[in-house]
């Protein structure tokens, strides 16, 4: 069931990489054709643009949820690589705990760099 | 290519009783017009190495039992005709990812064990009737489409033996047992796949197929195992969203003969012998 689970995530954290992605080429390299999120000015990483789009609550949540696929879809494959190098059970469990808590500890300290860069945007 | 005057084996030897490491022996035999490579092992075991050992029974590309690892691509040694490898040397050794028991004879019981465990038969509430039929299990040719080409598989490991990561992975059930397990999920008249879930949920399941495809490939009867792995991920993942759900596995039909004949369609004539 767990594989299962994983694998299932693992494709949705996929799916939402791409779309994230995709909005990150939209505003940053086919600006002429799209020219969405850049208010302030034609440069898309013009000062004022990234200061715009870091007050916006969309952008502060679309950070952290793609950190968080990010995260969890890397580290999952990782993990899938290094299980088939034929390592024991133990060994497992040991890099399944500290995926995990690494995973969470980074996805913590990324999200709370988003969140305050925001909070910082917005007194700007 | 033109049928060579002799062939050269190069053949991987192992005797555990002789706790040598494995070793490549050669013997020059004549060519014989349509000699595959079973035939040639056969005259070498008759004419030179009496005690070389392999395996194989129909000759004919359907028990399964000859899969060896000929020219480095894993293949039936029945069904490998001499002058298909376009060469005279022609290099033999037991299937890969197997366990040697000696020369060229794999230890295919891993894979059985995999295949026993993904239950490769139908799964049905029915019992009594699966034991003493009544009928027919009922059967579109388009549900038969689903499941055909999967029950060609042989059985011949030469899909293990290519697999990439059957090689590095032993908790994976590799392409073989992957295979026939979507083969019963996807047959209208099966109602295992929460049964079969079980394991094919866990690290035993199709997680780790990379879609390297080479299964495929080596498949001497044209199964697409790796085809079936990705159907088979897709019907997990759906089934894990709430999304796949079993059709019930199909009524069943009286018997044919138990069918009123139309009056317009005459009797079979009486059996001659």
């Amino acid at each position: 069931m767990r594989d299962q689970r994983l694998w299932t995530w693992h494709v949705l954290a996929g799916v939402v990489i791409l779309v994230f992605l995709g909005l990150h080429m939209a505003i940053m390299h086919l600006d002429v054709l799209v020219g969405i999120f850049s208010p302030a000015d034609p440069h898309p990483i013009a000062w004022a643009n990234v200061v715009a789009r870091a007050r916006m609550g969309f952008f502060t949540v679309s950070y952290i949820v793609l950190l968080g696929a990010a995260l969890f879809h890397g580290l999952y494959g990782f993990r899938n690589i290094v299980f088939e190098l034929g390592i024991g059970r133990g060994l497992k469990s040991a890099l399944n705990v500290v995926l995990a808590l690494g995973g969470v500890g980074l996805f913590v300290y990324g999200a709370w760099a988003a969140w305050t860069a925001g909070a910082l945007a917005r007194t700007l | 290519m033109t049928a060579p005057a002799n062939v050269t084996f190069r053949i991987r030897r192992y005797d555990p009783a002789s706790q040598k490491p494995p070793a490549w022996e050669d013997v020059t035999i004549p060519y014989a017009a349509g000699m595959t490579v079973l035939d040639g092992l056969r005259t070498i075991k008759e004419t030179r190495l009496p005690s070389l050992a392999w395996r194989s029974s129909c000759r004919m590309g359907v028990c399964g039992s000859c899969g060896m690892f000929i020219n480095g691509h894993p293949r039936l040694a029945c069904n490998t005709q001499i002058t298909e490898l376009g060469t005279s040397l022609v290099t033999v050794a037991p299937l890969p990812n197997f366990e040697i028991i000696r020369d060229l004879v794999p230890d295919l019981r891993p894979m059985f064990d995999a295949h026993a465990a993904l239950m490769p038969h139908i799964v049905r509430d029915d019992v009594q009737e699966m034991y003493e039929p009544t009928g027919e299990y009922f059967q579109t040719p388009h549900e038969l489409e689903q499941i055909l080409q999967f029950s060609y598989c042989i059985k011949c490991g030469c899909c293990m033996a290519a697999c990439p990561t059957v090689a590095t992975d032993p908790a994976y059930s590799g392409p073989m047992p992957l295979a026939q397990s979507h083969r019963y999920n996807a047959d209208s008249r099966d109602g295992g796949f929460a049964a079969r879930k079980q394991v094919l949920a866990t690290e035993k399941g199709p997680w780790k197929c990379h879609y390297a495809g080479e299964c495929s490939q080596a498949c001497p009867k044209g199964v697409d195992p790796a085809r079936a792995i990705q159907l088979m991920k897709r019907q997990l993942v759906f089934e894990y969203l709430g999304l796949y759900k079993q059709p019930c596995p199909s009524k069943v039909v009286p018997k044919a003969a138990e069918v009123k004949r139309r009056a317009d369609v005459p009797e079979a004539p009486a059996p001659t012998i």
